[in-house]
């Protein structure tokens, strides 16, 4: 019954509920996996949000990128090279130090008072960096299949007389998806693995509330082994990994759901570190 | 804190930092011992390329052709070798191999060196081999302890990099047509001449492409080595531009986001200007093979 406790102490420890204090010595196997489990809630967090999130700026990303006014096709190709072209590990740090800049006491937008202050913690600031980040990389995936809808498609369209909204609706941004669902799937993965790095770049962890990546590092650093909590972590992430591709393979069926015999099974080929 | 090389000043004029002013400040600024110290970090980062890369590459090469084997025990070497690496986040590894290499060098320095030490080597939280298996030896100097500290990152960014190079290798390997392979065996070679005469010439064409993203990624991944532990070029930007108090020759407000813009340029020049170097590259190895357009990613 032990490792009960240790579940009702730590469970929700990194969102600021339960015991206060973390384990200092005797770490037993329950506490690390229940302090790193716990952890994984803001990997978790940051990745489902900026996924989402980015989802729709990717999308207008790529539509500026393939857009043919150079006042929308420069800025979409100028984001996505910054964004792309840079370490994630430096974006952070950068914009750390510039969310520390904002006036601590708001900025006044017409008259009213925004306030700023909790862009330097890290559930926004580092979720707005990671937001940015993803929307970028989708956009470059986006952009690509968006040039590899068929031509027949859309000629088609404009001949049954479809508007031009219908037209992207209907046709191409449905098929720009499907072509780009396996890439889009690895850019998730891909993300979450990204996560880790939000607490080891400027951004503190207030309170000691980390991610599953800092837990394991307190342990690894107080016990000096790191064969057990680093391991804890890579599980974690390997089951982490099988839900998202579930997850994704689950919407890729339902967008190949028309074309019979073509569904492509998803492969699993993730990049690395941004 | 490294050495400073020179401690004399570059210009001249830089004698007196408490009465320069303008730009004659800033270049003393940007030229005092710390600073150019700080930028041979920059050629740490390039060094940590220049050596990983190939060793990377070797890897991988070792990898896919482990995996591509028919002896059984091999071919799975090589699989689980790629499918753990890629499975979970590389900072991860990064992390863990660091200690995990050094521990377990330490171990191996300890079984050969004090094979009577009886007393178990992890006790409670601590990791004691006796002082003559130390990894460096408490008596080296400070520059070896650098030098280690920086070959373990770099051993530990080849493994990572290795698994992924290894997986480009081996769909390259499997790209390259079957007819031609058929055909060398046919003409009589045998299989290790159909591997090195035929396949591994024509694969590189089919790697590259994932080549070079692994390159880029490689560059933006070597700001981690900061943790672990070596002075690099983040390490220098933190250290340089926190605030300066009055008691500093130069002293400064937090001016960190200028150092930290400085190396976001940089990687942006590095990831930019290797992105042409490969399209090049791409355009000379396409020479003389057939590929039909869009067969290639």
């Amino acid at each position: 019954m032990e490792c009960w406790d240790v579940i009702q102490a730590y469970a929700f420890r990194s969102i600021g509920f339960g015991e206060r204090l973390l384990p200092r010595s005797d770490f037993t196997l329950c506490q690390q996996f229940v302090l790193i489990g716990s952890g994984l809630l803001w990997n978790i967090y940051f990745g489902v949000l900026a996924l989402a999130s980015g989802f729709f700026l990717a999308t207008a990303i790529a539509l500026g990128m393939a857009s043919e006014n150079p006042l929308l096709r420069k800025p979409a190709n100028a984001f996505v090279f910054i964004f792309r072209g840079s370490p994630l590990f430096i974006q952070f740090f950068f914009a750390y130090e510039m969310f520390v800049l904002l006036p601590r006491a708001g900025i006044e937008i017409f008259g009213i008072t925004v306030e700023t202050w909790w862009l330097t913690r890290a559930w926004a600031g580092a979720l707005f960096v990671l937001f940015l980040n993803t929307s970028a990389y989708s956009a470059q995936i986006f952009y690509g299949a968006l040039m590899s809808v068929p031509k027949g498609d859309i000629e088609a369209a404009e001949a049954y007389g479809f508007s031009k909204w219908d037209k992207f609706r209907r046709i191409t941004w449905p098929t720009m998806l499907r072509l780009a669902w396996p890439g889009y799937t690895n850019e998730a993965i891909f993300l979450f693995h990204a996560t880790t790095l939000v607490f080891f770049s400027g951004f503190p962890a207030w309170q000691q509330r980390g991610d599953a990546l800092y837990y394991a590092n307190y342990f690894a650093d107080k016990t000096f082994n790191p064969f057990i909590s680093y391991p804890i972590v890579a599980g974690y992430f390997i089951l982490l990994t099988l839900v998202i591709i579930w997850i994704f393979e689950r919407v890729n069926r339902r967008l190949n759901k028309h074309l019979p015999g073509q569904r492509k099974k998803l492969r699993y080929r993730p990049q690395l570190i941004r | 804190m490294g050495p400073v090389l020179g401690d004399k000043p570059i210009f001249s004029y830089c004698s007196d930092p408490s009465v320069l002013e303008g730009l004659s400040w800033v270049s003393c600024y940007l030229t005092n011992g710390k600073h150019l110290t700080a930028y041979t970090s920059f050629g740490t980062v390039l060094l940590l390329l220049a050596i990983t890369a190939p060793l990377a590459l070797a890897l991988g090469f070792a990898g896919a052709t482990a995996a591509r084997s028919n002896v059984l025990p091999l071919s799975l070497l090589g699989k689980g070798y790629t499918a753990i690496v890629r499975g979970v986040p590389d900072i991860v590894f990064f992390l863990f191999f660091v200690i995990a290499l050094d521990q377990g060098l330490e171990w191996l320095r300890h079984q050969a060196l004090c094979p009577d030490w009886s007393e178990p080597i992890r006790q409670g939280n601590d990791f004691i081999v006796c002082d003559r298996a130390k990894l460096p030896l408490n008596s080296a100097p400070q520059w070896v302890h650098e030098t280690y500290g920086f070959f373990t990152a770099v051993f530990t960014f080849a493994i990572v990099f290795g698994a992924f190079a290894a997986n480009i290798l081996f769909g390259a390997m499997r790209a390259v047509p079957h007819a031609q392979l058929e055909t060398a065996q046919a003409f009589g070679m045998t299989e290790r001449q159909v591997f090195w005469r035929i396949l591994v010439p024509q694969m590189w064409r089919y790697a590259l492409p994932g080549l070079s993203n692994l390159w880029q990624i490689l560059i933006k991944a070597t700001p981690l080595l900061f943790l672990l532990g070596v002075e690099d070029i983040v390490y220098w930007a933190r250290e340089l531009g926190g605030s300066k108090g009055p008691i500093f020759d130069y002293p400064h407000p937090d001016w960190r986001r200028w150092y930290f813009l400085a190396l976001l340029v940089f990687y942006l020049l590095m990831t930019w200007g290797s992105e042409k170097a490969f399209a090049r590259l791409t355009r000379s190895f396409s020479h003389g093979q057939n590929l039909s357009p869009g067969k290639v990613n």
